[in-house]
């Protein structure tokens, strides 16, 4: 294999980490205020996380592009805070693929917090535990199962990650030319040889990791 | 009884023409889209023959084609893929011809950034959009114009590539990139410049980008087949090629 693909491996590895750490910080509060709110907004809070479900990732990565390009109001932000601009940029890859994989940490995270019910935690406030020690010695311990899909769900959904990449990131090796990316650019350019190698190479490292995570879970629980 | 006699006259002649209508399935490059519709209209027009086209990029054909694709005919992007398919015996190498040359411009979608002589590169700017070279034809044009230019180091640190050079204007039409090197075909709407700035790159600067078709082996209409192509080489198909701001050899 190339320096080139090997390059992108670590480039979507790096992506795919980065992203599902991003992911669990924001995927927890969202999916416990949707497993417990009575809120009208439940609904529609609830649908627009789900919408990378639905849309075609080109969409959304042309979406993307428009609102962190110089017009758009992510744009306008990443410039007035002296960041610069996303797209081409490893951040703005990130970025698109927290949204892209946002469903598939919220949704096992919200399932286990809401199958746990309220008895558990009503259970530990009469011995007075406090909020966050509730969270913390009993939701999130209880939750275990829905996390570890949420963490596997995350990491595997981006680094298969296709369309938003794409869209967003310009090919520049190192910063955002990813595995799926490479695999592509090589079969355009008739590259048979290295993009099966390239593409074996990605299969195997799926299936080990879904594995050992299968594994590690099954331990645990 | 004269009328019914013309009327049973006509039928006859339509029900002629019918048996020998055809079909040609053509698989084309996207970048040729517009141009192909308008002359498929045409050639159904003035033939009979229908045509079914097919829009996608050059490497996705040559993959479909080699794993026996029904396709007639094949528009392709560069000259490259055609003539392999012909060694490879997918195509009748005989004949292949180009029909229609690129034109690279260097274009932004703000009015005033690019100069008419492309001076631009050499101040300031953000990013530079260009197809891939190891892909696209107007990718390695850009590569090579920049090099004879001298300015290809100094804008590696700004340079975003698109996949093709769809993709390519899509970044500059944004603008997300400054200033990209696209197809002048791209940059016209109805025969005029469609907005923004641009600069044509002197021919001298690239080889030429040349777009090959190339009968496939085996079609399925052949009679439709060849009549296609002898349409597209006519005068009426080279009036259409170069109003969308592609040269002809």
């Amino acid at each position: 294999m190339s320096p080139e693909d090997l390059q992108a491996i670590w480039l979507t590895l790096r992506l795919a980490a980065i992203t599902t750490a991003i992911l669990l910080v924001i995927a927890t509060p969202l999916a416990w205020w949707l497993a417990h709110t009575r809120s009208f907004w439940k609904g529609p809070v609830g649908a627009l996380v789900n919408l990378p479900l639905v849309l075609p990732p080109t969409v959304l990565g042309f979406y993307l592009l428009l609102w962190m390009g110089p017009d758009g109001p992510i744009g306008h932000l990443t410039d007035a805070l002296g960041f610069g601009r996303l797209p081409f940029t490893f951040w703005g890859i990130v970025v698109g693929s927290v949204l892209f994989s946002l469903p598939f940490a919220v949704q096992p995270i919200q399932n286990a917090f809401e199958a746990i019910g309220t008895r558990p935690l009503e259970a530990a406030a009469t011995l007075r535990a406090g909020f966050v020690d509730r969270f913390f010695s009993v939701a999130v311990p209880l939750a275990r199962p829905g996390f570890l899909t949420a963490v596997v769900l995350a990491f595997a959904h981006t680094v298969g990650e296709f369309g938003v990449v794409l869209m967003l990131g310009g090919n520049i090796p190192g910063e955002t030319l990813v595995a799926s990316v490479a695999i592509y650019n090589r079969v355009e350019a008739l590259e048979y040889g290295p993009a099966q190698a390239l593409a074996a190479t990605m299969v195997a490292f799926s299936f080990v990791t879904l594995l050992s995570l299968n594994w590690l879970g099954r331990k645990r629980a | 009884m004269k009328t019914v006699r013309s009327a049973v006259l006509a039928a006859l002649c339509l029900l002629a023409l019918r048996a020998e209508a055809g079909e040609v399935r053509v698989a084309v490059a996207a970048n040729f889209a517009a141009p192909m519709k308008e002359i498929a209209a045409m050639f159904q027009a003035d033939t009979g023959h229908t045509v079914q086209a097919s829009f996608g990029s050059t490497g996705k054909f040559y993959a479909q084609i080699r794993n026996g694709a029904p396709y007639d005919v094949f528009l392709a992007a560069d000259d490259e893929t055609p003539r392999r398919l012909g060694s490879e015996g997918y195509a009748e190498a005989a004949s292949e011809f180009t029909y229609a040359q690129g034109t690279l411009v260097l274009w932004s979608r703000n009015p005033g950034t690019v100069d008419a002589r492309g001076e631009v590169l050499k101040g300031r700017f953000g990013k530079l959009a260009i197809a891939n070279p190891r892909l696209a034809p107007y990718g390695r044009a850009a590569q090579e114009a920049l090099q004879k230019l001298g300015l290809w180091d100094a804008v590696q640190n700004r340079l975003v590539m698109g996949e093709n050079i769809g993709q390519t204007l899509q970044f500059v039409a944004t603008g997300a990139a400054d200033l990209g090197f696209v197809a002048l075909s791209q940059t016209l709407k109805d025969g005029k410049p469609a907005g923004g700035s641009s600069s044509v790159v002197p021919q001298a600067l690239y080889a030429p980008i040349r777009q090959d078709a190339v009968v496939l082996a085996k079609p399925q209409d052949k009679a439709a087949a060849d009549a296609f192509v002898a349409y597209l080489k006519g005068k009426k198909a080279h009036g259409v090629i170069r109003s969308y701001g592609y040269a002809l050899p």
